[in-house]
């Protein structure tokens, strides 16, 4: 679908650095501790229903939900509670954490058991049990995604499988190896919640996925796959709706307003897992990579598992290392240390040498215009830098800085090196602060 | 395990800089370099070569008295000095010359608050300045191979004011009397389609340049000059090389189209009703001075955002 001629919307062509593409996910052994932080999504944070020195099983409930928008946490081990702990994450909050010291037996919760599902409310009641949150990287709790609030405008049903981000493969992965249970849940949601059309979107660098995919739907006339161009942001949600559809999500609006449902495809697969079992998310896909990793690979890791062990599994990380990333190289989040845990829709760790990590010194701004024709967003970046040198906030407004989701792609474009992404980030926090926009 | 470093994203960068944009014209620049040497001799490059210096000099110099950080390395002053010196005849005194990079860089760039703050191309204003101080000298053009006649004195474009012509094979080769970098129209395009090949500018300012003079030769009746008027006279080098510069041109292409449109027409309205039988250099410096109004009014729609109707000023939203 072609883009409005007012839009150029390049996007940008990222390094893929897909080295783990090819390896099969392996399984690591139990960790030592978990640590279960109670916000590990959006929306409110779950209450911890167990104490200090309560046996739990792999399975088990340790904190409900704080509200609607929110999602319940299970144990991925069987163990006692060792303590409750407040934890800063990456992102500068705090949030009690619980900690659980497995005992290696991994007995399964016996409230674990598939759940009977027949129509809608049951089906969006079974994922919210399910403690699912969009495994895109996000974290939205899946339920609430599912229950738009006019179901029946919805006529698209969106896998995202772009994986634009360089080195993750862990959704690359999850195609190859459970193409099958994609599909299985993609069939769920749309016979529960009446969606006629599915997509499967691959961007064009995984041609085996894609291959993969066209396999198990060619018969089946509702489910389509959709390659997409390879191209950085390809999987963002609203510039996925605009590619895989030609239909655009409203400002300030959510994918639902456009009538499209986008999901990731992991979060697919384990719909159609969490049905057939009843387990809860425990564990999720990771792509361990980066210069600094000796062994790159995808690990399957139970939830809580702190980084550090991750690390020592794939054979440590080398002496130079420089910066620990926990996501992709365009959003991902730099760690003070590895002592967190991984988080439920955590996708990447990366780990790159110290002469990899340091920030280009930025220079003067030579309005080359990378960073508008860049924008998928078609903001205008060096317009909206200069409305926030100035605190100019009726500008901000109207440059609408507010929409930007902070790809990266005009920081990673910019020949003066300056760190326009970031000055976007203050922008956005300017408006709020100021009764902006948000 | 050492101390680890804590940033925002993103964390990789394309392996782009200003250095290498402005080496890519820098290389764009050289056909028509080797144009010069051969068509009018060794004095060519070495014109060039030392306006090339006396930019960098000059800024070199200017950030050690200012003592701020050197920026030579970014190579724009070097862009500068090649294509002021592209805009010189081959007889024209180094040290006017000299002065046109003092006017350059001081003036135009560094008094502005160096590269990115200058408001019009420092080049077109330096060769503005040399034209209006020392227009003999300017115009004093030394004929390739050929002996005195009356082709000689002119450029094509004052030729053809005065009733001669030259023939399309020698405005293509540049084998005519003109300025360094101006009169070989091939070595241009080959620069010009290098820069656009490369990603190092927009194909928008040059077709658009291009196709309104070609335009504005068929609305004022003179269907017969569209070759002589587009390969000829500044208007190959200013469309590719001048008028692209990033600072002082609009940033999204709708705004790249009217700047471009902008400097075809004044271009023409120049060369065909005013006294002067070169106009570009002015249309430029005048569309340099609209960019940043072009820029505040023209402005890709962002991403699911309705176009809304236009409201007075002052209302609320």
């Amino acid at each position: 679908m072609s883009k409005s001629v007012l839009r150029s919307a390049l996007g940008a062509a990222v390094p893929h650095r897909k080295n783990t593409a090819a390896m099969e996910t392996v399984r690591m052994p139990l960790p030592s501790r978990i640590v279960l932080p109670v916000s590990q999504h959006i929306g409110a944070p779950a209450v911890p229903v167990v104490k200090k020195g309560d046996h739990v099983d792999v399975g088990t409930l340790v904190a409900q939900p704080g509200s609607y928008v929110s999602a319940g946490i299970y144990s991925g081990v069987s163990g006692t509670v060792a303590e409750i702990i407040t934890l800063m994450l990456a992102n500068g909050s705090e949030t009690p954490a619980i900690v659980i010291t497995p005992d290696g037996a991994q007995t399964v919760d016996p409230a674990v058991c598939p759940p009977n599902v027949t129509d809608a409310e049951s089906f969006l009641a079974a994922v919210r049990a399910s403690g699912l949150v969009g495994q895109g990287g996000a974290g939205f709790p899946t339920h609430v995604k599912l229950s738009p609030k006019d179901p029946s405008a919805i006529r698209y049903l969106l896998i995202n499988g772009a994986e634009c981000e360089p080195y993750i493969t862990a959704d690359h992965r999850t195609l190859l190896e459970d193409g099958e249970d994609v599909y299985l849940g993609i069939k769920a949601v749309q016979k529960f919640l009446g969606i006629p059309k599915a997509l499967v979107c691959i961007e064009r660098n995984k041609p085996d996925a894609i291959d993969c995919m066209f396999k198990l739907t060619a018969r089946d006339p509702d489910v389509e796959v959709k390659p997409l161009p390879s191209r950085y942001p390809q999987g963002a949600e609203k510039i996925l709706v605009e590619t895989a559809v030609g239909r655009e999500v409203p400002a300030g609006g959510l994918p639902a307003d456009a009538g499209v449902i986008v999901l990731n495809v992991a979060t697919a697969a384990f719909i159609a897992k969490y049905l057939r079992t009843g387990m809860p998310l425990t564990t999720t896909r990771l792509t361990v990579d980066g210069e600094a990793v000796a062994r790159r690979q995808n690990v399957e890791v139970i939830i809580g598992t702190p980084i550090q062990e991750v690390l020592d599994f794939c054979g440590g990380v080398s002496e130079d290392v420089g910066k620990v990333l926990m996501g992709g190289p365009m959003m991902g989040v730099a760690l003070p240390n590895t002592d967190y845990p991984v988080l439920k829709q955590n996708n990447a760790i990366l780990a790159f040498k110290d002469k990899d990590s340091h920030v280009p010194e930025a220079t003067a701004c030579i309005h080359c215009a990378r960073c508008i024709n860049a924008c998928p967003m078609g903001l205008a970046p060096v317009q909206i830098a200069a409305a926030w040198r100035q605190e100019d906030v009726a500008q901000l407004n109207k440059l609408h800085a507010e929409l930007c989701m902070e790809c990266g792609t005009c920081s990673f474009v910019c020949p003066a090196m300056r760190p326009v992404t970031q000055t976007m980030r203050l922008a956005k926090a300017m408006q709020r602060a100021k009764g902006g926009k948000k | 395990m050492r101390k680890l470093l804590v940033t925002t994203a993103p964390h990789i960068h394309e392996k782009i800089s200003t250095a290498k944009l402005m080496g890519q014209v820098c290389i764009a620049c050289l056909p028509a370099l080797i144009a010069s040497c051969l068509i009018f001799g060794w004095e060519s490059l070495f014109l060039t070569a030392v306006s090339a210096a006396a930019c960098v000099g000059f800024e070199a110099l200017w950030n050690i008295i200012m003592k701020k950080e050197q920026t030579i390395g970014d190579l724009s002053a070097v862009v500068t000095g090649i294509l002021l010196a592209f805009n010189v005849p081959v007889d024209f005194p180094v040290w006017m010359l000299i002065i046109g990079d003092l006017i350059a860089i001081i003036i135009v760039k560094q008094l502005f608050g160096g590269i990115g703050f200058n408001f019009a191309n420092p080049a077109i204003v330096a060769r503005i300045v040399l034209a209006l101080s020392f227009t003999t000298e300017m115009t004093s053009y030394r004929y390739p191979d050929v002996g005195i006649d009356a082709l000689a004195s002119a450029t094509p474009l004052a030729a053809a004011d005065k009733m001669f012509s030259t023939p399309v094979v020698e405005q293509l080769l540049g084998t005519h009397g003109g300025v360094l970098g101006e009169t070989c129209a091939v070595a241009l395009l080959l620069g010009g389609l290098y820069l656009i090949f490369s990603g190092t500018i927009s194909a928008v300012i040059p077709v658009s340049t291009l196709a309104t003079v070609a335009v504005m030769c068929l609305v004022c009746g003179r269907p017969d000059e569209i070759l002589l008027q587009l390969l000829s006279g500044g208007l190959l080098l200013g469309a590719f090389f001048m008028a692209t510069d990033y600072v002082t041109s609009p940033y999204t292409s709708w705004g790249k189209l009217i700047y471009g449109i902008g400097i075809g027409v004044i271009t023409c309205l120049i060369r065909f009703y005013g006294t002067s039988p070169e106009g570009m250099s002015y249309a430029i410096l005048l569309m340099n001075i609209v960019t940043p109004y072009i820029n505040r009014g023209i402005r890709q729609r962002p991403l699911g955002v309705k176009r809304q109707p236009r409201k007075k000023e002052g209302k609320p939203a």
